[in-house]
């Protein structure tokens, strides 16, 4: 059950994510990418990490693609000619991303005995509050200040200058 | 249960698919997608791997990768629209004037 559970995720999020990186309409890519976001948050559940998995459909999912189809709409996108690189530059492109997949296997291979026997954590969500509130209290903060940060600079490169 | 190796596959072969979209698309905001993409695989490893080890500083580090990402999109697609409003346009290879 758990293995047709992972297969089944695990193959539309890849066959969603090639479809995003090959759509030419840019909203079919973004509806794409939200799928592969989805089926994420399964692989989360299948691996004990419930609140990562419902964390990721809240602000993947929610904030992140509203942002990106709410920008894709307001410029009128759709029709955005030859937004594929010429083809010397796109075989460039593919082979290097081959090139990273020989080099993943290469390593992955290496590494393959090394797997342990797992011990997972009962409810991993109090727990992980509790470490992100005492031990990691202060990147914890950091991330607030940087999120503020980061809003202040989106609103004033978004504003339209008068002049 | 299934293997972490597994796991890891997935995300390996999404962080390439996120690569090879970032390198041959021109349309800005497929490129962030792209990214995207590269960020949520790399997450998929981290808490496959804090599954492995019981541990959950994994977990921890999503949540700051995740925190990253939105400030990431926000910003960049701010620029977006900051450069559409003077070019007209979101394809790379017209954003060309600092001559690079």
């Amino acid at each position: 059950m758990e293995y047709a559970l992972f297969f089944a995720f695990s193959l539309v999020a890849i066959v969603s994510g090639i479809m995003v990186i090959t759509q030419k309409n840019a909203v079919y890519s973004g509806l794409y990418l939200l799928l592969t976001f989805f089926c994420l948050a399964a692989l989360y559940i299948l691996l004990h990490a419930e609140f990562v998995a419902v964390v990721q459909i809240a602000v993947y999912a929610g904030a992140i693609m509203v942002l990106f189809l709410f920008v894709i709409m307001l410029l009128n996108l759709r029709f955005e000619s030859d937004s594929f690189a010429p083809p010397l530059p796109r075989m460039i492109g593919i082979g290097v991303g081959l090139l990273f997949a020989v080099q993943f296997v290469w390593i992955g291979l290496g590494g393959m005995g090394a797997a342990a026997e797992r011990n997972i954590p009962e409810g991993t969500t109090a727990a992980l509050g509790m470490e992100l509130f005492t031990k990691y209290i202060v990147p914890f903060e950091a991330a607030g200040v940087l999120l503020l940060v980061a809003m202040l600079g989106a609103v004033y490169l978004a504003k339209r200058k008068h002049n | 249960m299934v293997p972490v190796s597994y796991y890891l596959v997935v995300s390996a072969i999404l962080f390439i698919i996120g690569m090879i979209g970032v390198l041959t698309r021109r349309n800005a905001i497929i490129i962030f997608m792209s990214v995207e993409l590269m960020l949520n695989a790399v997450n998929l490893s981290f808490v496959a791997f804090s599954n492995l080890w019981g541990n959950l500083t994994g977990q921890v580090f999503v949540f700051m990768v995740m925190t990253v990402a939105a400030a990431e999109v926000g910003v960049g697609l701010a620029l977006i629209i900051a450069i559409f409003r003077m070019k007209e346009t979101t394809d790379i290879n017209r954003m060309n004037l600092m001559k690079g």
